[in-house]
């Protein structure tokens, strides 16, 4: 084809674009957080803005809002993630063996996944209201289930994962199809229950598909903000880094403060990341895929 | 065929297992908008009477979004913003994707791993700086200003996908029709084109899909009907009277936002299932 100077211009030349933007939208925009965090910068009194060394990280992080916020963010988290494994993990063996409606069942698990996810938080928000819902009277209960922590947190989580598992299960079920059916029936020969053949061959085959579907879902569950938003706007202690991030922010227009927990939740999302790779030994390398 | 019978009830069992699971499956996935789409139907008085099915069905709530020029604003706004979005992503995501699959280059991995890195971004580390960013250059409450960060934000999700789509593609074929007397232009036309437009299709649904669904940047960076988009109007949805919780008409409104992803989802599901699943199994 062309020489090798040639084509490694245009190789360069085609994904300049796309890289450029890239940078431009998060490597500038998360340098220039850092620059805020490091001022006192508050757009409601723009002539006190001035350098305060690691101040603002000093105040976050001694204050009593980080703390419940991320514990808040991690009880999400872990909670629902855990639950749509499981989910999922029984989504996709389903939409594996099923062939009763087969097109019909996957275009329904589909649905959660393409709901706007504000819509999904108003669904079940008015689905447990106790004035226009029906969740009360079908379980006999009077339960006002915003007013109070833990039930706010119940309805919280289940929104998400009613609205995520869908994504999990078919990445799950992508690992699924690598599994050999030769390998399973062998298996099956040689007196493996079936039990057995799940836990055995078809769990640690799909080890690779499920460490990357946990790691995608969890930092996607660390950023929570709208279903929170719309379902309890913070309020009974169900705060999640990202709203008291967006509070900061754009609420009270304290860019230094808010951008001060931007910079935390970003390093949060890191050694997130990072404990993954280097605790399940991921591998996200693109190489594999050439 | 000695255990033939027992195949056959052993399958029969089965069968009704999954066939079980199944339904509980379409259940537990359509029963929120089942339930949003009968509170739709409620007229005031039966709005609050807890029932899961109405009891008649009104179209006061239609009428009344129907009315709402807050509403028609914010579709137009996420049908224009979205659509300009996923246009910019997919074209420049075809650009890279192209060389990572047909060009030998030093940086590829980097950039597929950057894409990637970027798929894991918080978004909420950037809001602060956009704001600001936005503010002072005016692109606050634009649609240019929500249009940059979602075609950022899809890049990878296009990249992935598109890569992994146009591996796929008989390349060799062109170097075929080229022998046959092709132009290069021609190639393109008649043989690549038409094979890689299923990909292309599909990276473009998901794309859209996500800019529709974006709620944290559509509040940020927008105050007014001039560019906020549908899920962050309906989530500041006021009604046209301050005295009564719109609840009926938010119900509508979700509904009415919600059927054409629901029908791209019907019509494509398989490339959209193939589209999500594409780059997770190969990466």
């Amino acid at each position: 084809m062309t020489s090798g100077a040639a084509e490694r211009r245009l190789g360069w030349a085609l994904c300049a674009p796309a890289v450029l933007a890239m940078l431009v939208v998060t490597a500038y925009p998360i340098l220039y957080a850092f620059w805020l965090s490091l001022h006192h910068y508050d757009l409601r009194f723009p002539d006190e803005q001035a350098f305060v060394g690691l101040r603002n990280y000093a105040s976050v992080l001694s204050s009593a809002v980080w703390w419940q916020a991320l514990l808040n963010t991690l009880i999400i988290t872990i909670t629902s993630v855990a639950v749509e494994l499981v989910l999922g993990l029984a989504l996709a063996l389903l939409m594996h063996r099923t062939f009763f409606a087969r097109q019909f069942v996957r275009a329904s698990i589909l649905i959660p996944y393409g709901t706007i996810t504000v819509v999904a938080a108003l669904a079940w928000k008015f689905a447990f209201d106790p004035t226009v819902g029906f969740v009360n009277v079908l379980f006999g209960v009077d339960q006002a289930w915003f007013s109070e922590r833990w039930s706010a947190f119940f309805v919280i989580i289940l929104t998400e994962i009613w609205k995520t598992t869908p994504f999990m299960a078919l990445l799950l079920l992508a690992g699924l199809t690598l599994v050999p059916q030769e390998l399973l029936k062998a298996a099956r020969v040689d007196g493996a229950s079936s039990l057995q053949r799940f836990f055995r061959i078809t769990l640690p085959l799909m080890r690779p598909v499920l460490l990357v579907a946990l790691l995608f879902r969890t930092l996607d569950a660390f950023r929570i903000f709208d279903t929170v938003f719309v379902q309890t706007r913070g309020a009974q202690e169900t705060e999640s880094v990202s709203i008291i991030g967006y509070n900061a922010l754009i609420v009270r227009l304290n860019l230094g403060l808010g951008s001060t927990v931007s910079v935390l939740i970003f390093v949060c999302v890191i050694v997130i990341g990072a404990l993954f790779i280097k605790g399940f030994g991921i591998t996200l390398d693109p190489r594999r895929s050439t | 065929m000695v255990s033939g019978a027992r195949t056959l009830t052993g399958s029969l069992l089965q069968r009704s297992f999954w066939g079980f699971g199944s339904v509980v499956a379409v259940a537990y996935a359509l029963l929120p908008m089942i339930w949003i789409l009968s509170l739709s139907f409620k007229d005031k008085r039966s709005l609050t009477d807890n029932r899961f099915i109405p009891s008649s069905i009104s179209l006061e709530n239609y009428r009344a979004i129907a009315d709402d020029p807050q509403f028609s604003a914010a579709i137009i706004n996420s049908l224009g913003i979205g659509l300009i979005s996923t246009l910019l992503a997919v074209v420049l995501a075809m650009f890279a994707a192209y060389a990572i699959v047909r060009l030998d280059f030093p940086g590829k991995r980097l950039v597929l791993l950057g894409a990637l890195s970027i798929a894991m971004f918080p978004p909420i580390a950037i809001i602060g700086p956009l704001f600001n960013l936005w503010r002072i250059s005016g692109l606050f409450d634009t649609w240019l200003g929500l249009i940059i960060p979602y075609m950022t934000f899809t890049l990878p999700l296009a990249i992935w996908t598109l890569s992994a789509f146009f591996r796929e593609l008989p390349w060799e074929l062109d170097k075929a029709a080229r022998v046959d007397g092709a132009t290069p232009f021609q190639t393109f036309r008649y043989v690549i084109a038409p094979l890689a437009i299923p990909g292309v299709f599909t990276s473009a649904i998901l794309v859209f899909i996500f800019s529709w669904n974006d709620f944290l940047f559509a509040t940020a960076l927008t105050s007014t009907d001039d560019a906020r988009t549908v899920p962050a109007a309906l989530a500041f949805f006021t009604g046209s009277s301050r005295f009564e919780q719109p609840t009926g008409s938010i119900a509508a409104a979700s509904v009415v936002v919600s059927l054409p992803i629901a029908l791209m989802v019907l019509l494509f599901q398989r490339r959209i299932i193939a589209g999500l699943t594409s780059g997770a199994v190969k990466g």
